[in-house]
């Protein structure tokens, strides 16, 4: 619960600083700390159980299906993270409240500060991998927020893309890594898959584990060669540099190396990669600090210098080398925030970052200088600083590996080296910035002390430098030993914090490396010039290039994808289900199944046969769109036949008045058309979709084949056996309709109201030019309405209309029903449209089909509600016998209120659609297509 | 009988697939009918081809399945609904482009 509570409470406290920041700047740098002074206390209340060597743990479950938990832990390495998160969250917050500028919207930035307080807490608290990569993948969008804040400036924006590309990309492949460890350990929680180390690291996937767990780490720690981005993500403010990347997000890849030492270190693929990257990143990084002439530039690759030392220690697979890398973490975080936000105050005092300008700052800001001197000190790793404790542990522990051979001398020549740089551009950093004569050209002149308050987190910090440096064994070595044992999982090697270890080999190294560091600090100027003549090496540019040619290459496809053109999309869609259906057919061990074929009987071929030509010559005299259509209304009606023909006289009455409607509504749209099509289509194409179309006829044919002459199971037997018991009806494709699958058809009928209102707002304003002849020149014929059609369609009106009704009361036990009722209804008054005409027809039928196919969902819908009142599920029906006089026993069934409603339904859109066609050119009365 | 069904549904999803694919909105709305028509024939065949039985509840045992008969009628009417859509669409498109063209603009030459 304190755990969940320690992870939630930056996340809600997101809202605060918000909600604050009309109130000022400080009651909103207030509002920002609350949430993690809170969490914080949370935090130091658990020390006691924490360095007493227990373990924290809370777990919810969240998806156990997929192993993702909601587990949380506590343990010596979480709580070091933990404390460093907030801690320095907490200065962070105090120090941004002054370094921030007043028109700047600070509520939104403590609010993205708040939510990567939150992720990086999740990161370090999760016992649950899954948990953490979510957590991980977090920091990399709240940190894109944040290098993003001044989202006007185009460096801001690029380098937080960058970062965000590299960073999230790396995530994408620990995510990978994750799931695969999972899978080697049987479980995504961290426990099990620490105590799996020996399992994970003997299997045969472990390389794969590895190599994608270290790209994560890799990049989010900016280890070379993944390391560029880190400098451009110096376009965000001071703060946030000085707090994700100096403190914690860079340190989350460092984390994870600590988190899972246990369960893949100890191999020589680790020794080899982890360490040879670390010492790459290490030497790389400290050269390239030393050629900034940015403050943050050499700030950025410095920190990237100390990321690879800390790499390279966990690398070394020595116990003493993971203590001395945890040590160096909780080193580095002190004075590299320090020093950063010393720069902050430099840049925020002097309007200027530049090194080569900024000269002389002991005369103007004596205090800020005093400070940011100890903490460069500190990195330079020089003695009663904490800088010095760590390189010492680290250089005697590059004496220790005996892992290169005869090359073994390497490792602590280069660490040497490297520290010989580190001392120079520390030197750099005090020298350059505070003496060596005056400021240049300084946008900001004179500079001097920034505001009381903004020194305060930076003298914390410092003060710890100190501390740590003089006493370690009373400051920081609970601390560190409750880290280091939760890190390495069971006992501590035997280490010593002392400031004197006598005169020893690591000591001449330190000395070596001092006074190398200021060799080359002294021959700076020639170095510089030879620097400036190297050829610019950004790895940004190949980056870019990277992203530009990806973004072609993507383009490219697009470009080939969606070419605009219709027929393009539909023949590739045509074409993939024909590649799909023929990979699931391609198994098959023959066509024919083991049922017998039945007979050929010559009028149900004559019939088929009719139907295929009848839809052969609908292709062949597609141009003549009269004819074609009329064929098409052959093949419908011979559809109905078939429906006759093989038992199925509900699906054949349905097929016979549907087609009655969509042909008049074809006709009625084909008066507005073109009467024929032109040949426009190129012969490539005309091949194309020939040979699609033959494709999709035999798969189609094939499949149907197949199935037919295999045996079946079906689930009918239950609708059969329950049709009259259950629902009162002995028509069972009826009783499916209203009542055992009710809700399927209640939406059916939603959809065709909702086809007909969509119909009608369709031809809303729409104004079509009404052509006086036919494709011929012929005009049309005079007398629209004949007398003999009129008179007759009036007779037959009334009789339809019983005869719909007739249907729809009997539809529940013999074929007939609601869908049909309503077809036969809708072309008995279509016909009065058709033999009267709009205006004629509508002045003596005044409906509104709106309304009607509206009421006919809602009867539906209700009917269902209904069964509510008697506590029965949504539409269950009831019914029961009555007599009647003069007609004897009837069945009365509640499904027959649902298929009224199905009945207004279907009458209601059908003339919505038909009727508003048929008046769309009615410009003044008399005029109108029907 | 099966082979001849299984024929003709095939003929029809060859003629209704051409059609499909031509460049102007009245062919392409026939195609998608003979498609209709096709698929529901081909729904319906999943309860096989059932000469002479009984569709309602009767004395007499055999029946043939109700359950793609339900399908099939709800889709004819549903299929009835898209075309009328798509029509409309059709000729709201010529209101508005003036070609019946499926792209609402006349091919460049």
């Amino acid at each position: 619960m304190v755990l969940a509570l320690i992870i939630a409470l930056p996340f809600f406290g997101v809202i605060l600083p918000l909600m604050a920041e009309r109130l000022g700047r400080s009651a909103c740098a207030v509002a920002a700390g609350l949430a993690p002074l809170a969490a914080l206390v949370l935090l130091l209340s658990q020390q006691g159980t924490v360095f007493a060597g227990d373990m924290i743990r809370a777990r919810v479950q969240w998806l156990p299906e997929i192993g993702l938990n909601l587990s949380l832990r506590l343990d010596g390495l979480g709580f070091l993270f933990a404390l460093l998160i907030l801690g320095i969250g907490l200065l962070v917050i105090l120090y941004a409240r002054y370094y921030l500028a007043k028109q700047e919207p600070m509520g939104r930035f403590f609010a993205f500060l708040l939510l990567f307080m939150g992720a990086m807490l999740g990161v370090v608290l999760s016992e649950n991998l899954l948990l953490m990569v979510m957590f991980w993948e977090l920091t990399s969008l709240s940190s894109f927020l944040l290098i993003g804040f001044w989202s006007s400036r185009t460096d801001a924006r690029k380098g937080s893309r960058m970062a965000l590309a590299i960073t999230g990309g790396g995530g994408l492949s620990l995510l990978a890594g994750v799931l695969l460890l999972g899978h080697i350990a049987g479980s995504y929680e961290l426990s099990q898959v620490l105590a799996a180390g020996y399992a994970i690291r003997a299997h045969a996937l472990y390389p794969v584990v590895l190599i994608l767990v270290l790209l994560g780490v890799f990049t989010k720690s900016a280890q070379f060669p993944f390391h560029f981005w880190l400098p451009h993500a110096m376009a965000a403010p001071t703060p946030v540099s000085a707090y994700l990347h100096s403190a914690t997000m860079v340190k989350a890849g460092v984390f994870l190396l600590a988190r899972l030492y246990p369960a893949l270190a100890g191999t020589d693929l680790w020794f080899y990669i982890v360490s040879l990257t670390g010492l790459a990143t290490m030497l790389i990084g400290a050269c390239m600090a030393l050629f900034q002439h940015d403050l943050k530039g050499l700030l950025a690759y410095s920190t990237i210098s100390h990321l690879g030392l800390i790499t390279l220690l966990f690398g070394l697979n020595t116990e003493l080398g993971a203590v001395a890398a945890i040590f160096h973490i909780i080193n580095h975080a002190t004075f590299k925030a320090s020093l950063f936000m010393a720069a902050g105050i430099i840049d925020h005092e002097t309007g200027s970052r530049d090194m080569r300008r900024i000269n002389g700052m002991w005369k103007y800001m004596p205090h800020t200088a005093m400070l940011a001197m100890v903490a460069a000190l500190a990195m330079a790793g020089v003695p009663l600083l904490n800088g010095f404790l760590s390189k010492e542990m680290f250089f005697s522990e590059t004496l220790n590996q005996h892992m290169l051979g005869s090359f073994d001398w390497a490792i602590p020549a280069i660490a040497t080296l490297a520290g010989g740089f580190s001392v120079a551009y520390s030197l750099r950093f005090i020298h350059d910035v505070f003496f060596n004569g005056e400021p240049i050209n300084l946008p900001k002149y004179p500079p001097h002390e920034p505001p009381r308050y903004m020194k305060v987190p930076v003298e914390i910090l410092v003060f710890l430098c100190l501390l740590v440096g003089i006493v370690p064994a009373y400051t920081v070595a609970p601390l560190l030993a409750a880290a280091a044992s939760a890190s390495l999982g069971g006992e501590l090697p035997q280490y010593s914090l002392a400031i004197w270890h006598g005169l020893n080999l690591p000591l001449l190294m330190s000395f070596a490396a001092t006074a190398g560091g200021v060799l080359v600090y002294a021959f700076r100027q020639p170095l510089f010039r030879w620097y400036a003549g190297l050829p610019a090496m950004d790895a940004k540019l190949a980056f870019d290039q990277c992203m530009v040619t990806l973004v072609d290459f993507c383009r490219l496809i697009t470009r080939r994808l969606e070419t605009g053109s219709l027929q393009h999309y539909l023949a590739l869609l045509l074409a993939s289900a024909l590649v799909v259906v023929t990979l699931a057919l391609g198994p098959l061990p023959q066509m024919r199944g083991s049922v017998e074929l039945s007979p050929i009987d010559g009028i149900t071929a004559l019939g088929l046969g009719i139907m295929a030509l009848a839809g052969l010559i609908t292709v062949i005299f597609h141009r003549q769109r009269l004819v074609s259509l009329l064929m098409l209304s052959v093949v419908g009606l011979m559809v109905a036949l078939a429906f006759a023909r093989y038992s199925a006289p509900d699906l054949a009455l349905t097929q016979l008045s549907v087609e009655v409607v969509t042909i008049v509504l074809l006709m009625l749209a084909l008066f507005f058309l073109p009467a024929q099509t032109r040949m426009e289509s190129s012969s490539m194409r005309t091949l194309r979709d020939f040979i699609l179309a033959i494709g999709c006829g035999v798969m189609v044919a094939m499949l149907a084949f197949a199935v037919l002459t295999r045996p079946y199971e079906t689930i009918s037997g239950f609708f059969l056996a329950n049709s009259v018991s259950g629902g009162g009806g002995h028509n069972v494709v009826n009783v499916i309709l209203v009542d055992f699958r009710g809700f399927d058809t209640m939406g059916e009928i939603t959809v065709l109201a909702i086809a007909g209102v969509g119909i009608y707002a369709m031809l809303d304003g729409l104004r079509l030019i009404q052509p006086h002849a036919d494709a011929e020149g012929r005009s049309w014929a005079r007398d629209r309405h004949p007398l003999i059609l009129a008179t007759l369609s009036r007779v037959l009106l009334p009789m339809a209309l019983l005869i719909s009704v007739f249907i729809f009361l009997r539809g529940h036990n013999l074929p007939g029903g609601g869908f049909i009722a309503g077809l036969v209804t809708s072309v008995a008054l279509i016909l009065q449209y058709v033999a009267s005409g709009v205006q004629w027809t509508q002045s003596r039928l005044p409906l509104n089909y709106h309304r009607m196919a509206g009421a006919g969902v809602l009867i539906a819908g209700l009917t269902g509600v209904g069964s509510w009142l008697f506590e029965r599920p949504f539409l269950t029906s009831a019914f029961g016998h009555f007599e009647i006089p003069f007609i004897g026993e009837i069945e009365l069934a509640t499904a027959m209120i649902f298929d009224l409603g199905v009945y207004l339904t279907v009458v209601g859109a059908t003339l919505l659609i038909l009727a508003n066609l048929g008046k769309l050119t009615q410009e003044k009365p008399g005029q109108e297509v029907l | 009988m099966e082979a001849l069904f299984a024929a003709v549904l095939g003929i029809l999803t060859a003629s209704g697939v051409y059609l499909l694919l031509r460049a102007r909105t009245f062919p392409v709305v026939m195609g998608l009918t003979l498609i209709s028509y096709a698929v529901n024939l081909f729904l319906f065949a999943m309860g096989r081809l059932q000469t002479g039985v009984a569709s309602v509840i009767s004395e007499n045992g055999k029946y043939g399945d109700p359950l793609p008969q339900a399908l099939v009628l709800t889709a004819i009417v549903i299929g009835f609904a898209m075309t009328a859509f798509v029509v409309v669409l059709a000729l709201r498109s010529v209101g508005e482009t003036d070609t019946d063209h499926v792209d609402g603009q006349e091919t460049k030459p």
